[in-house]
């Protein structure tokens, strides 16, 4: 029963990810007044891409057709550790959130050899970048959450979550730090603007697009999907981590349906502050990349550092 | 006993492969002494084929590796029988010095690296007929290479043998010397003569140092046997003293920064297979020796000595993979790794005392588990990349990582088994490699029980490191496997290049490249087996049920961490198996349509247009400028009317280390000009000598007469 939830909202997780990517596109067009295409947008963008017969380059290997399925494989066992609706799922204790870190690095490995893989020179630039700003992103990142692990002493997501649930409504001044951290190397991960522009097909702003360039047909509507998933995981982790209330801490049904309101009620407003910064912010200079994430880093080490000096009894 | 002479048999075999490589040239002596023997006719039959002219040398080869092997064989199972048995044998062998016994000593820290030594030794000599057939006899006697072969393993086995200082240091000096013929090995080369000549510097200073150390140990105590030196009671400043010299002289073999700089020029130079063994494996008999001194002979550690470990390992780690990502040639690039893999093992160590030393043995066993078994890791990943470097050396006659490209479809089988080192190293889930780093991070995030404030944030900083090291390492694997075998090919010889042949060399990658992905899946059984050797050795092992299973890992509890990467796998299989049928089930579009690459519509891409190494770690270069000394220079040459046409661009990169200029140099001078110093006493003139004889006289019976 536990493993067959589980399942379910893995499913749901993977289902939901283009509604959100939808659902933010909307609010963006909306508050640059523009007409904003349907929420199901992106469903039908995936759909046509499937449908479709992938062209692929002649110096392809294999690396470039079989990463899409890794990539996105990595991406939904990822989803299938991260709470959604509910606590408490089997699948949550065999992966603890540093192998969570690890399925992301899994799929940004096989990305950036895919975009090394067919010689141009579009591919091997979005791979040193994006290796460039993930590796300085990953030590931020960790940063915030161990100040989050710390305060929890667990690594498994469930249970941290558990502990701050149990503790109640208490401001901790490390979990302000850490949850802005979390938030600047979410939007530097995702790849969204100030880093990195989704919607670009320019050469001094691309990243992740430059990367994926070769890609057409199902190849593409899963490495899309994997990104969509990504940045819903990122959502995910922000909102139940430092806004746990809500979720489900039995099965019960009533339980779960309120989980799942309370988790969409606080993606959307998620994504709308997104939009909004999205367009209050213009996307910066690749080497100011590093002053953005090198002072992530130093909210994660505040947030730390807090930690032990202020919150720990002793 | 069995166990023991298993161990013993282990360097028996490994000095016999060592002889057996002098009969080369003896092929005419041994016909004779066949002919004397007396013989079934069949088998002299079979000797008289192996003795003809063009089969001699192959089959000796062949033989040579072969005992080798089985020295490594024996090795792997006295490794394990001691492990299994978990208790130690000790034996005297009246070797040497009439009042000077060797002591022997085999426990489970000894049969772990056992077990280490052997695994390599296998791969190793599985794939080193195929290799050494490259090499020409005239030119690189195989007498030598094998008979250093075979004294540099025994060594290494002799090493983890030892149960007293005088034992250790012969058998120490003994792996040190054997492996500078190695290096030397191809010394028509002015730049091998000093990549030899440096390491032999360095292998003596830091054999100084640790014989200093167990001097200061003995100096407390009768006796050099590390029985007798255990007891030695010890004030907190000579223990001190001794822990500085050991980490001294073990760093220096191990390769931490700034005490590296011998490894990048020595790895590169030797031959694959020895640099397998010398990365992979002498590396981790240096860490097995700090272990030795610091958490068995010194028995009480400070937590000191574990801040400056994780510190050094800290730099270690960073400095290595930074300098790793800048070079351009793959085993020197390897090597750097191996400086960056040995600072994450010396960082956990560091954690181990940490722990030791305020009264947590528990936690002290995980961090030891920890370095144990990443050491273990990084012995199978470094020899499968190492051993893969000389297949590509042999194929693509080049080590320079811009000169390949597009082998991944030459080379399917090499490519295929080097990714999956890549993966290990860059420690991605279901690998090795991560298995080890969480362990790692789980170690570095129990430091809420310690009570010094500076410690508690110490730790997650180098943790962070720790996760930027890992990062970095992912980037660098990225660029040495999509340079070397994806895109275009960026030469005539990477165009020309194909599979390798000897079904040897591939063998030997496999073995290993499935060991990497099995102790991926099943870490829990070197785990169950490091326990006990943490038991051994500390006396404190992590509680049996938080060893839930072969199925999960929970090292400190299952409420703390788990991580379970057979579920792991199953569920990658299951997502990428549906995503695949069902996306292929279309038969109209199941097959991929190919055709040409995307060129912006000007046409005519060709190879020089991809990223190349240094365009690929440009974004690093200049985010770290501080860490290298970089040299840039590019030089236009100009035409048309107002010169103002570019016509073509040179560019040269040089990235230097910086220990070299900023330690090194100084010492060098500083040894120099005192050296001038001394000289101008030597005048030449016998007068003055004279001269010199007389004041001497004089001071000297003023000295007696007083």
């Amino acid at each position: 029963m536990n493993w067959l939830l589980a399942v379910i909202q893995t499913l749901l997780f993977v289902a939901l990810a283009p509604l959100l990517s939808g659902w933010l596109k909307w609010c963006k067009c909306h508050l640059q007044n523009r007409n904003a295409p349907s929420l199901l947008q992106p469903y039908r963008d995936l759909l046509k891409l499937i449908r479709k017969q992938p062209v692929v380059a002649e110096h392809a290997s294999w690396i470039f057709t079989r990463s899409p399925y890794i990539i996105f494989s990595a991406m939904v066992l990822a989803a299938s550790v991260v709470p959604l609706i509910a606590l408490d799922l089997p699948t949550a204790a065999s992966a603890d959130v540093i192998v969570l870190v690890g399925f992301f690095a899994f799929a940004r490995f096989f990305l950036a050899l895919a975009g090394l893989d067919i010689g141009t020179a579009f591919g091997g630039m979005g791979s040193s970048r994006e290796m460039t700003i993930s590796s300085l992103a990953e030590p931020a990142m960790l940063m915030a959450v161990f100040t989050l692990t710390m305060t929890a002493s667990t690594t498994n997501l469930s249970l941290a979550i558990t502990h701050v649930l149990n503790e109640g409504l208490v401001l901790r001044p490390s979990f302000v730090f850490a949850m802005f951290a979390l938030i600047l190397v979410a939007i530097a991960e995702t790849g969204r603007v100030p880093v990195d522009n989704p919607t670009t097909h320019l050469e001094l702003t691309m990243i992740h697009e430059a990367m994926i360039l070769e890609y057409s047909g199902r190849h593409l509507a899963l490495i899309e999907w994997a990104s969509q998933l990504k940045l819903m995981l990122y959502g995910v982790l922000i909102a139940n981590i430092f806004l746990p209330w809500g979720i489900a801490q039995d099965f019960s049904f009533h339980a779960l349906g309120y989980g799942l309101l309370a988790i969409s009620c606080k993606l959307a407003a998620l994504a709308i502050f997104l939009a909004i910064s999205e367009t209050l912010v213009a996307k910066m200079r690749l080497f100011r990349v590093q002053e953005y994430l090198s002072f992530a880093y130093l909210l994660g080490l505040l947030g730390m550092l807090s930690h032990i000096i202020l919150e720990a009894s002793r | 006993m069995m166990v023991l002479i298993l161990a013993y048999a282990a360097v028996v075999c490994s000095f016999l492969s060592g002889l057996l490589a002098l009969l080369i040239n003896q092929r005419g002596s041994l016909n004779e002494l066949l002919q004397r023997l007396p013989l079934r006719p069949l088998s002299r039959e079979w000797l008289n084929d192996c003795l003809t002219e063009s089969h001699y040398p192959l089959r000796l080869k062949q033989a040579v590796f072969i005992v080798l092997g089985v020295s490594g064989l024996l090795a792997v199972s006295a490794g394990i029988a001691v492990l299994i048995s978990q208790s130690a044998f000790t034996d005297q062998i009246g070797l040497g010095l009439p009042w000077l016994p060797w002591h022997v000593r085999f426990d489970g820290l000894s049969g772990f690296f056992f077990l280490i030594v052997g695994i390599a030794v296998i791969a190793v000599s599985i794939y080193g007929p195929g290799y050494v057939q490259a090499y020409q006899e005239e030119k690189h006697p195989f007498a030598v290479l094998g008979l250093f072969t075979g004294l540099f393993v025994a060594g290494m086995l002799l090493v983890l043998l030892a149960d007293d200082a005088f034992f250790f240091m012969i058998a120490w000096e003994l792996m040190s010397v054997a492996s500078y013929f190695l290096v030397a090995f191809q010394h028509e080369n002015p730049a091998n003569r000093r990549a030899a000549f440096l390491y032999l510097l360095m292998a003596e200073v830091g054999a100084l140092a640790i014989i200093l150390g167990f001097g200061v140990l003995a100096a407390f105590t009768d006796g050099l046997t590390f029985d007798a030196l255990r007891q030695a009671n010890l004030s907190t400043t000579w223990a001190s003293i001794a822990f500085v010299l050991a980490l001294l002289g073990f760093g220096m073999k191990a390769g931490i920064v700034p005490i590296h700089v011998w490894l990048p020029e020595a790895h590169p130079v030797a031959p694959s297979h020895i640099s397998a063994l010398m990365s992979g494996v002498m590396l981790k008999v240096a860490v097995y020796g700090l272990i030795r001194f610091c958490f068995d002979l010194l028995t009480d550690v400070h937590w000191q000595w574990g801040v400056v470990l994780l510190v050094l390992g800290t730099i270690s780690a960073l400095g290595g993979i930074l300098y790793a990502m800048m070079q351009p040639n793959l085993k020197r690039l390897l090597a750097y790794s191996s400086v960056e893999n040995i600072g994450i093992i010396f960082m956990v160590l560091g954690l181990a005392m940490i722990f030791m030393a305020n009264g947590f043995p528990q936690l002290a066993a995980l961090g030891l588990l920890a370095a144990l078994f990443h050491a273990f890791n990084h012995a199978l990943f470094k020899n499968l990349l190492f051993l893969g470097a000389g297949v590509l050396q042999h194929q693509v006659h080049s080590l320079d990582i811009d000169n390949m490209g597009g082998l991944i479809k030459r080379m399917p089988q090499t490519s295929f088994l080097f990714l999956v080192g890549c993966m290990s190293i860059s420690s991605l889930p279901l690998f090795n490699g991560f298995v080890s780093e969480w362990l790692a991070f789980q170690t570095a995030l129990q430091v809420d029980v310690l009570d010094n404030g500076v410690l508690r944030s110490l730790i997650p900083v180098a943790a962070a490191a720790l996760a930027l090291t890992a990062a970095l390492a992912a980037a660098c694997f990225v660029k040495v496997f999509g340079m070397i075998f994806l895109g275009l090919p960026r030469s005539r010889h990477s165009e020309k290049a194909q599979e390798v042949d000897d079904k040897g060399m591939l063998l030997a990658l496999k073995v290993l490249a499935g060991l990497c992905f099995f102790f991926g899946i099943f870490p829990t059984l070197i785990i169950a087996a490091l326990n006990n050797v943490a038991k051994q050795l500390l006396g404190q092992s992590l509680p049996n049920d938080t060893l839930l299973s072969w199925m999960w890992l929970a090292p400190v509890s299952s409420q703390k961490a788990s991580y379970s990467p057979i579920l792991v796998l199953i569920g990658v299989l299951i997502a990428t198996g549906f995503t695949f049928w069902y996306l292929r089930r279309n038969p109209d579009t199941k097959t991929m349509r190919r055709s040409a690459t995307w060129d912006c519509g000007f046409g005519g891409l060709n190879a020089r247009m991809q990223y190349s190494c240094s365009a690929f770690t440009m974004p690093f270069r200049r985010i770290f400028a501080k860490v290298w000394l970089i040299e840039e220079q590019i030089d236009k040459d100009m035409q048309g009317a107002l010169d103002m046409d570019v016509a073509s661009i040179r560019y040269r990169l040089q990235v230097e280390d910086h220990s070299w200029p900023r330690l090194y140099q100084p010492i060098a001078h500083g040894i120099n000009s005192a050296a001038r110093l001394v000289g101008r006493i030597q005048t030449g003139n016998i007068r003055v000598y004279l001269g010199y004889s007389f004041v001497t006289l004089i001071l000297m019976l003023w000295v007696v007469s007083l």
